[in-house]
């Protein structure tokens, strides 16, 4: 297991540099220009200086070898520095946002925290919900709460969180007026009123989030349960005289919870992703709202780094789902 | 067995006028052969949501190309003087804040979203089967072809999309025309990072249908290797396929709406569901209903499509078919 784990990982690095690489070519062709803002006084001699300052003006290769060096070498350095006090990186060069000329780690930093919470929110609100319902799904197959499961889901798959978002907002901010409809990320939670104010302004699109991830993850669960159901174990099981609810929430539940555990570990960067509408209707600034923000001002080298670090969840959590696979499931060993 | 004439020849796609009318008494045995798709037919008409799914998407598919043949007022047409008016005999779903009338818009913006999600839906198909086919078939591609797979599933594809929609917007509309080049550049996009569930569902089943007998067969009396993929290969493992063209067009009506719900999509002149929803979100306090019409129209065709694939999946398995 260990042995998989250690090859999966090297074989993660080249994967990784492959999709810098192709995310560094797409941008090369991009048409912005980071000087298009310039006053037109300033002579060209120094705005020629100014490119140069912001890393442009060299070669191709030059650059993505800088911006790798910078992205792999000196931004772990600066972290180190920060929990630690020391001073490893001080006096190089970071990787440098076009749009505010600081570096574009630090105000990922500052945007991660309000995407965590309520995406991760969302996330835990919706394997609460899913589980439940896929797993009395699957033990009343074809019942009602089934086709209502179901019909739910399908809702959940097809109606996309603009649309969703938009139409809660009409009716819980407009009409009814109980939510607010825009996320206010300023609010400190240090009293009761606040956390009231706090959880208010996060029930929209924790549950806007959260109905699409249901939907996926009770078919998911469902379906695991089903597969279990009918296999040979679970008579010998009622055949020893268990109780229904040993049989089902014991012996079957623990089977059927191997993929589902795989598809939430694989989920949780679609949710980075998907979430990006989500934060841009509720107008929470997080890494999604960064993202857009910074394609249409033409910040590449924020596009490049955020976009970069969506592709490492998506390979870190593919890692993630494969082993857990191989430590919960005897039957599957890698090596 | 006299009447030899009694028996239809297998012609696989044979309609069903052909059959002969049979006598009663020797009729279960003499029974002509049912075609394949007689019975996928069968079986998808036992679905009920699949009915509903297909009628409504028909139903969706001809009121937004012959609609605008019924409802002749153009889309682009500007009347100030009835600007934000409500819904009325003469503008049923209302008229926009340029007394744009709201039906026509709906009309031509659904015209642009099916069929971007139609032809969007065709290219990943063609690329996934045929980058499945070719890695399943051919031993020495499968490595190279899965790897370039699962580096495509890597990839963090809705920041992808709306990079590239950054980028090749100007180019391809100087090249194309505004319309038409975004139309291209929105179809490629979505067809390029959409092929590769297909991919991965074609090749594990030609990998298990290239061992088989007849193959084999079809091998050994000299079938040049074009002739076995397009003969004996394609035409099996056409049911995995079509289940993923229709979840094909509902991701990728989805995906062209979120592009332009993101403002990043098709221009505001030249409007799409996903656009009219955007649009309609300034005026989400005064007129609601200017988002929920474009939200339902999306959201209806991507619910009658999943459930149209969902039947389909029930009606080509033949492990459930005839039960």
């Amino acid at each position: 297991m260990l042995n998989f784990t250690i090859r999966r990982l090297i074989l993660a690095v080249p994967t990784l540099l492959f999709i810098s690489l192709v995310i560094f070519l797409l941008l090369e062709l991009a048409p912005g220009d980071p000087m298009a803002q310039v006053p037109l006084t300033v002579p060209p001699e120094v705005k020629e200086k100014m490119r140069e300052a912001l890393g442009l003006g060299q070669p191709m290769h030059i650059r993505f070898w800088k911006w790798i060096v910078q992205f792999f070498w000196i931004e772990p350095q600066v972290l180190v520095d920060h929990i630690f006090g020391t001073t490893f990186s001080a006096g190089d060069l970071r990787v440098i946002s076009w749009q505010t000329r600081s570096p574009v780690m630090d105000i990922v930093i500052q945007r991660i925290p309000q995407t965590l919470w309520v995406v991760g929110t969302a996330y835990v609100v919706a394997i609460l919900i899913a589980l439940p319902i896929g797993i009395y799904s699957a033990y009343r197959q074809y019942s009602w709460f089934d086709q209502m499961g179901t019909f739910v889901s399908m809702i959940g798959f097809s109606v996309p969180p603009f649309f969703s978002g938009v139409l809660v907002i009409v009716i819980f901010s407009v009409q009814l007026g109980w939510f607010p409809s825009i996320y206010d990320t300023t609010l400190v939670v240090n009293s009761w009123d606040s956390f009231i104010l706090q959880l208010k302004q996060m029930i929209m699109p924790v549950m806007v989030l959260a109905l699409q991830i249901t939907a996926q993850l009770s078919r998911f669960m469902r379906a695991s349960m089903l597969d279990n159901l009918n296999q040979d174990y679970v008579r010998t099981a009622r055949a020893k005289g268990l109780s229904e609810y040993t049989v089902v929430m014991v012996h079957v539940l623990r089977n059927s919870m191997i993929p589902v555990v795989t598809v939430i570990a694989l989920g949780i960067p679609a949710i980075f992703g998907g979430a990006i509408i989500t934060e841009q209707v509720f107008k929470v600034n997080g890494i999604g709202q960064l993202l857009i923000g910074a394609i249409q001002a033409n910040d590449l080298p924020m596009v490049q780094t955020l976009t970069f670090i969506f592709a490492v969840l998506i390979v870190l959590f593919n890692l993630i789902a494969d082993v857990l696979y191989g430590i919960l499931d005897p039957r599957i060993r890698y090596d | 067995m006299t009447d030899k004439d009694r028996f239809v020849p297998d012609e696989g796609l044979a309609p069903a006028s052909t059959v002969l009318p049979a006598a009663d008494v020797v009729e279960e045995f003499t029974a002509p052969p049912r075609s394949q798709w007689r019975d996928v037919w069968d079986q998808f008409k036992t679905h009920k949501g699949a009915m509903v799914g297909a009628m409504l998407f028909i139903f969706i598919v001809a009121a937004v190309y012959l609609g605008p043949f019924l409802w002749t007022i153009d889309p682009t047409q500007i009347d100030i003087r009835a600007r934000n008016q409500g819904p009325s005999w003469a503008h049923p779903f209302g008229t926009d804040q340029l007394g744009r009338d709201i039906m026509a818009r709906m009309m031509s913006g659904g015209q642009t979203s099916v069929s971007v999600g139609i032809t969007a839906m065709l290219l990943a198909l063609f690329l996934g089967s045929f980058i499945g086919v070719v890695a399943g078939f051919f031993k020495r591609l499968d490595g190279p072809l899965m790897r370039l797979t699962d580096l495509f599933l890597a990839l963090p594809l809705l920041p992808l999309l709306l990079v590239m929609m950054l980028l090749f917007r100007e180019p391809l509309s100087a090249a194309f025309g505004l319309e038409r080049g975004i139309f291209i550049l929105i179809v490629c996009a979505i067809g390029i990072t959409s092929w590769m569930p297909t991919a991965r569902i074609v090749r594990g089943d030609v990998l298990a249908i290239k061992e088989r007998e007849f193959v084999l067969a079809a091998r050994s009396i000299g079938t040049s290797n074009t002739q076995i993929i397009t003969r004996h290969i394609l035409p099996n493992v056409l049911s995995p396929i079509m289940v993923s063209a229709t979840l094909g067009i509902a991701t990728a009506i989805i995906t062209e709406s979120a592009l332009s719900f993101l403002g990043l999509g098709f221009p505001p002149d030249f409007p799409t569901w996903g656009r009219l929803l955007f649009d309609g979100v300034d005026y989400l306090q005064q007129y609601p209903e200017r988002v929920f019409w474009p939200g339902l129209a999306i959201s209806l065709t991507v619910l009658s499509v999943n459930y149209l694939g969902d039947g389909l999946r029930d009606a080509l398995d033949p492990r459930i078919r005839g039960r």
